[in-house]
């Protein structure tokens, strides 16, 4: 009777450790989380406000209404494809944080090109559009991979550097050469004929950039996970060096991966221009590219989280404003909460193998 | 008052001046990361300190009276970030890059969260010292008007240089930060020196921050900072990991900020936001110029992710 | 009116459903917000107590909110981008604001433009915008104040108060608006002598603080010894010029605390004497005018108090141009007058008067500025 008992939860077992580890790639960011939360709340309850009403207001603000979620996935939508800017050369052990650069030139350059299209159909000239953003911010962050790769020149202080020049070159072609006299106090590029304009997505009140994202997001994924590319990467990804030496093709992966970053960074510039701004101008740096950093290291660099990690994060932001009306908060409370879920995730990090109960080769052992 | 048309002159003494008055912020953060980066590990966050120590510099200043109680508040605001950030970078598995960008995030998310009752206060500022009375062109008499801070960074960069060559506590830093293995060998305790060294690199920043509150700019606002702690990494790159160095990059990197006013002073103006890009610019082309594909930078400790 | 095609009714519904929801926790004050008389909105792009343009539209925003029967709901920090679209959004829907102050100039095209047709009902008057009949939306208001003239009475207290008769501007970006202050503040002192030149530096930014020192700190070295500006908060360059012995022109917003014995005098807007009167007529259901500029004699803008350093030339002089100004007809650009490129820009006979529209579409320094638009 023991014997049996004993074996029957050896089966168990053995049936339930392939899920165990799976179990561990969900449960520990999502406790990781709520560590993030709870500690923000202390951190309320010591500043003398209530957690409750604050988290009821996030939920209201974000996720409580028709309204909210419009809200929420407005501000989504770029982050998503922002976010694989980082995602992508992060397989590859590279920290790229300049995506903000590949945003801004990404925009310039759609708004450039819809300048230079006389009276073509939208079906034309859109597609047009998303490729001279893509191209913008893909050679642009495809530049750090191959200064990276070729020179040795260290990708996250490049793509920083390259992201103040990014938004100085943006501001001077929009007041300078590309400035469309007609805009007085707020120095633009030609504004974009009415055809051209990339419109909302019924029911939803967004833009159809944040479908892109999704996909983007979803091609991404097959590419890390489903293709001979994706593979090399992963094998590279732990030591570029070593990699090399073992003759895999290093160089292209490096510039492959960055520029394809980049080039969902400026596609993501694209929209903003073509779907929100109407012209390139000065509110193009808006910030996308570094809260996409937040995003992208808080889904592990993998892209199909990177869709319910942006929305959580956006979230956060779109209750951001009822915050501080109703609790009399600032509004750099969305930021420090931001703090405090990104360090508990990443400190989760160094329980990953160490709990018995997700590890099945321990569950032997006493 | 009566100043003096010097013309053209105006231009290489505004960026002496600029270089004096802008650096010192670019000097502290980047012996903070010099010495965390000597001892193996990087901070990504000295921004968020740099800003926190804004404005905890200034609120201290103004709530006791004293901007020197003001920098102690910074630096000990930035040791007690340094502290976490050590502390978080020694479990295993976590990334000092990934940690050093939260603690940005939340240095600055505090900041801001804490520094709205001090935007409107005026706090008591930072005293200088007047080293151009010899001179009777006021410009040169301004451009001299150099604060205290400025001389205690000179002279930390030659303290930190002597200690990394000579003391013992200079060589631990290095061995720790050289070699991992070799350090316990000697019987280190590795991770401790790591903590310690982020923490007093962290103090550096805070101090850094609160320069730009007490002294110059010289006023407490959430747009304090035009990312001088950010520019600390690549500073230090710049320093190839040598105090002296980091002198030497902070001076050249605040001359350079003050080019672009500078210029259209004396009547430059075309493209004025390329001048302002100057310095990245020139970061980034001596970056290219001077880094390699087949050997680690010269100069880099060798437990340092960055340059793996 | 009809407006079921673009207001989408079902998400309403929702989000009322969702409100209910939670207010019936007893939570949160949603009936109290929908009860009051009148709930306005005020979104600022910067923080609102910045010594500047958005502590201005706080002031205003202050007045507002001892009026009997208005709440007042503000949102700081708010970027130029769908952020501000949600932000007002959200105030329509969670707190029932009916009208609204996006009070920063980006705002307008294409955010408020964007929105305002979606809430046919309700009011957007927005600061700075070249509202027009036939282009925009009815409920879209557009206010400025002939701040120009502010800046020429600075000019006239900086032509009495400089002595190597160099006055200095530190502006952001070269904008119709920053250009009409540049020039207005050297015609006012050159109203007094017309020798005195302006040296002016862009800085690029709206705010940038480290760069404002740097450009307050050339402008000394030039020999400048009288500072003014035009940026979002004024507060470093005051300072900083201060700091230098330079006497200083506030801007925005009343400076005189941050340098009581270098400040001259200060151009001012004077949005609670605006908001108060836009927010009575909207409660009394008077149309608020989809136009609307002031000056000096309308309260739309005010000086700062003479500082102590204004010699007793310089105050009658100040004084008896405020009273030209108050009186009306007062015209700062009267030809014939060159740009500092040589080009005419008023031929003689010509004079534009604070209100003429050409004024806000400036592309140019006068002759005696020292820089250029671009």
């Amino acid at each position: 009777m023991a014997l049996s008992g004993r074996r029957t939860r050896a089966d168990m077992l053995q049936r339930l450790a392939p899920w165990a580890r799976s179990a561990e790639a969900v449960v520990l960011p999502v406790l990781a989380l709520l560590t993030g939360l709870l500690v923000f709340a202390l951190f309320l309850l010591a500043v003398g406000k209530s957690p409750v009403q604050f988290y009821q207001l996030v939920y209201l603000g974000a996720f409580g209404s028709g309204f909210s979620w419009q809200n929420t996935l407005s501000r989504a939508s770029p982050l998503l494809l922002a976010a694989l800017c980082v995602a992508l050369p992060a397989r590859l052990g590279l920290v790229v944080i300049g995506g903000e650069g590949a945003i801004v030139l990404g925009g310039v350059a759609a708004a450039g090109v819809a300048m230079l299209l006389g009276d073509v159909s939208a079906a034309i000239a859109l597609p047009l559009l998303a490729i001279a953003g893509a191209v913008a911010g893909g050679l642009w962050i495809g530049a750090v991979g191959a200064m990276r790769h070729y020179r040795g020149v260290n990708e996250t202080i490049a793509s920083l550097l390259m992201a103040y020049v990014a938004i100085a070159l943006m501001n001077h072609l929009v007041e300078g050469p590309l400035r469309d006299p007609a805009s007085l106090n707020k120095p633009s590029t030609l504004a974009l004929d009415a055809d051209f304009r990339v419109g909302l997505i019924p029911e939803i009140g967004v833009h159809w950039g944040l479908l892109v994202g999704v996909i983007a997001c979803v091609l991404s994924w097959v590419l890390i996970e489903r293709t001979t590319w994706g593979f090399a990467a992963r094998i590279a990804g732990g030591n570029l060096r070593a990699a090399q030496v073992q003759g895999l093709a290093v160089g292209r992966l490096v510039v492959a991966f960055t520029a394809l970053g980049g080039a969902f960074a400026g596609l993501a510039g694209m929209f903003e221009v073509a779907a929100v701004h109407g012209s390139a101008n000065a509110s193009l740096a808006a910030g996308y590219g570094y809260t996409a950093i937040l995003v992208a290291f808080l889904a592990r660099h993998n892209p199909l989280v990177i869709i319910p990690v942006a929305i959580m994060l956006a979230g956060f932001e779109a209750s951001s404003g009822l915050i501080q009306r109703r609790m009399g908060l600032p509004d750099a409370t969305v930021l420090v909460l931001q703090g405090f879920v990104f360090i508990a995730i990443l400190v989760s990090e160094t329980l990953y193998g160490r709990l018995r109960m997700f590890n099945p080769e321990r569950w032997s052992r006493p | 008052m009566n100043e003096t048309d010097l013309g053209l002159w105006a231009v290489p003494l505004a960026i002496l001046g600029g270089a004096i008055r802008v650096s010192t912020p670019f000097l502290f953060v980047s012996l903070g990361e010099c010495l965390t980066e000597r001892a193996g590990r990087i901070n990504l966050g000295l921004e968020g300190t740099l800003v926190f120590g804004a404005m905890s510099g200034y609120a201290v200043s103004y709530l006791s009276g004293s901007a020197w109680v003001g920098i102690l508040a910074g630096a000990l605001a930035g040791a007690l970030f340094g502290l976490i950030h050590g502390i978080l970078c020694s479990l295993p598995r976590v990334n000092d890059i990934a940690i050093g960008i939260a603690m940005m995030l939340l240095g600055m998310g505090l900041a801001f969260f804490f520094g709205k009752g001090f935007i409107q206060p005026v706090a008591p500022g930072l005293p200088s010292i007047e080293l151009g009375r010899w001179s009777d062109v006021p410009q040169v008499r301004a451009a001299l008007k150099i604060n205290v801070l400025f001389f205690i960074g000179a002279g930390l960069a030659f303290a930190m240089w002597w200690m990394f060559r000579t003391t013992r506590l200079g060589l631990i830093i290095r061995t720790v930060g050289d070699s991992a293995d070799a350090a316990r060998a000697m019987g280190l305790n590795v991770t401790l020196a790591r903590v310690l060294a982020t923490a007093a690199g962290d103090a550096l920043a805070g101090i850094g921050g609160a320069y730009l509150s007490l002294y110059y700019p010289g006023s407490w606002n959430e747009g304090i900072s035009s990312g001088q702690g950010l520019m600390a990494v690549a500073l230090v790159i710049f320093a190839r990991w040598n105090p002296l160095g980091c002198f030497w990059a902070a001076l050249l990197f605040g001359g350079a900020g003050a080019l672009g006013p500078a210029l259209q002073s004396v009547g430059i103006n075309q493209g004025y936001y390329l001048f302002y890009a100057a310095p990245y610019v020139f970061t980034l082309g001596l970056l290219f110029v001077t880094s390699s594909p087949t050997r680690v930078m010269a100069g880099a400790p060798g437990e340092l992710s960055i340059t793996k | 009116m009809s407006h079921s095609n673009s207001f989408p009714r079902r998400r309403f519904l929702q989000s009322t459903a969702g409100l209910a929801g939670l207010g019936a926790l007893g939570m949160l004050p949603i009936a109290s917000a929908h009860a009051a008389a009148i709930t306005v909105g005020f979104v600022y792009v910067g923080p609102k107590d910045d010594f500047g343009y958005n502590q201005a539209h706080a002031e205003g925003a202050a007045a507002v909110r001892k009026m009997e029967g208005v709440t007042v709901i503000e949102e700081e920090n708010v970027a130029e981008t769908v952020d501000v679209q949600n932000t007002l959004e959200s105030m329509i829907r969670f707190d029932g604001a009916t009208l609204l102050f996006p009070t920063s100039f980006g705002y307008f095209d294409p955010h408020i433009l964007a929105l305002a047709p979606k809430y046919p009902d309700l009011r957007f008057q927005h600061c700075g915008g070249l509202w027009s009949a036939d282009k925009h939306p009815r409920n879209v208001g557009s206010y400025f104040g002939y701040i120009g003239m502010g800046q020429y009475l600075n000019g006239v207290a900086a032509g009495h108060a400089t002595k190597s008769r160099k006055i200095g501007f530190v502006a952001a970006k070269p904008i119709p608006q920053v250009l009409l202050n540049v020039n207005s503040f050297l015609l006012g002192a050159r109203s007094v002598d017309p020798t005195i030149t302006c040296q002016v530096i862009f800085t690029g930014e709206w705010s940038m603080a480290v760069r404002e020192a740097e450009a307050t700190n050339a402008l000394a070295d030039q020999g400048c010894d009288v500072i003014t500006c035009h940026v979002d908060g004024p507060k470093v360059v005051i300072e900083t010029a201060a700091a230098r012995n330079c006497f200083v022109c506030g801007y925005h917003a009343d400076q005189s605390a941050l340098a009581p014995a270098r400040y001259l005098t200060g151009a001012e807007w004077n949005w609670a004497s605006v908001y108060t009167a836009m927010v009575k007529s909207m409660q009394a259901g008077e149309a608020i005018p989809n136009f609307v500029r002031g000056g000096l004699a309308e309260s739309f803008i005010k000086m700062s108090p003479l500082g102590p350093a204004v010699p007793e030339a310089g105050r009658a002089q100040f004084e008896a141009t405020r009273a030209r100004i108050l009186a009306g007809g007062f015209s700062a650009f009267t030809g014939p007058m060159k740009d500092n490129r040589g080009n005419e820009i008023v031929s003689a006979g010509q004079a534009f008067k604070e209100s003429d529209v050409e004024l806000e579409s400036m592309n140019y320094l006068v002759e005696g500025v020292i820089g250029s638009t671009a």
